[in-house]
């Protein structure tokens, strides 16, 4: 099984570097795709159908909506020329870039090990859920039972994005 | 587009539909739930959009439709939610309901029913912002 999510994670990578450096935008925009439905057997292989099942909805639901935003525009990458104000904002933001990996390093010494967690409530969900919750799909029952501000956080969050949409693209006012 | 991928999204259309309420009602049973099952229920009303283009009019009045619909489930979620606060351990998001027998379609309590409502607003969240970027497409041209 790991030499297979191995290999799914070799091609994912070249999906990755490909979709960069892509001359045409719909073939790199299909590239990408490489990475999100590789992602979905990698869910599969790890016996995690739940995110399966909404790893590929939802990047079937992007997939399209990219296809039809690319078809419509140029379908090419707009050249930038480099200039000396283009080579300092590249020189600041790699200065940035260290200073964050450096303060990340030292946040990350801090912590706990991989498994070790400080907080110790997810062992509480663990131990006989069923019999907790009254739901046969342990997921669904953590997520829904006791996480419900997670969800509806989740939710809100979709709903926030809605109406941003539906603000930022509108043209004419509302009467 | 052509007579057969219209008729061809028509055959299908039904199936993806029903998957998705059956992705969403077995959420507390199988595999999946509110938020898998609302995006495959979008997923279908995509697909009817795509094969039988677009007539910004009537798209106009569908997303009017498909706001009112999100707005309307989440503000139930917050309702059921607060409920919780009154009745029994007074907790939000408080599984209120009695929980019956595990593995039977109606059980867990709450948990079904913000199956339901979180699938309908998934749903018509990603609707809506399909349909708005179709729509104020054509108001630019």
């Amino acid at each position: 099984m790991e030499l297979t999510i191995s290999i799914l994670l070799g091609f994912m990578i070249i999906g990755a570097i490909f979709a960069i450096h892509a001359k045409d935008l719909l073939s790199s925009v299909i590239a990408a795709g490489i990475v999100g439905y590789s992602l979905v057997i990698c869910f599969l292989l790890l016996k995690a159908p739940d995110l399966a099942i909404v790893q590929i909805v939802v990047e079937t639901i992007t997939l399209i909506i990219m296809v039809a935003v690319v078809i419509d525009s140029t379908r090419e990458e707009l050249k930038v020329k480099i200039d000396t104000q283009q080579i300092i904002n590249i020189s600041l933001a790699l200065i940035f870039m260290l200073v964050l990996v450096f303060f990340f390093a030292r946040a990350i010494e801090s912590l706990n090990p991989l498994g070790q967690h400080t907080l110790r409530m997810a062992s509480a969900y663990v131990g006989d859920p069923a019999a907790k919750t009254g739901s046969a799909n342990l997921v669904t029952g953590i997520l829904f039972d006791f996480r419900g501000y997670d969800t509806l956080g989740e939710a809100t969050i979709l709903f926030t994005a809605a109406i941003g949409v539906l603000t930022i693209l509108r043209i004419k006012g509302k009467k | 587009m052509s007579l057969i991928v219209k008729k061809v999204a028509q055959l299908i259309t039904v199936f993806i539909f029903l998957y998705g309420i059956y992705i969403i009602v077995h959420g507390h049973l199988t595999p999946g739930g509110g938020f898998a099952g609302g995006a495959i229920l979008a997923g279908a009303y995509i697909l009817q959009i795509l094969a039988f283009g677009r007539d910004p009019l009537h798209l106009k009045k569908k997303e009017t439709g498909a706001s009112i619909s999100e707005s309307i489930s989440i503000l139930t979620v917050l309702i059921l939610a607060v409920v919780g606060l009154f009745i029994g351990t007074k907790v939000f998001f408080n599984n209120y309901l009695p929980s019956g027998k595990i593995g039977e379609l109606v059980s867990a309590g709450t948990i079904p029913l913000y199956n339901i409502l979180i699938g309908i607003e998934v749903a018509a969240a990603l609707l809506t912002i399909f349909l708005a970027l179709i729509i104020y497409k054509e108001e630019i041209e």
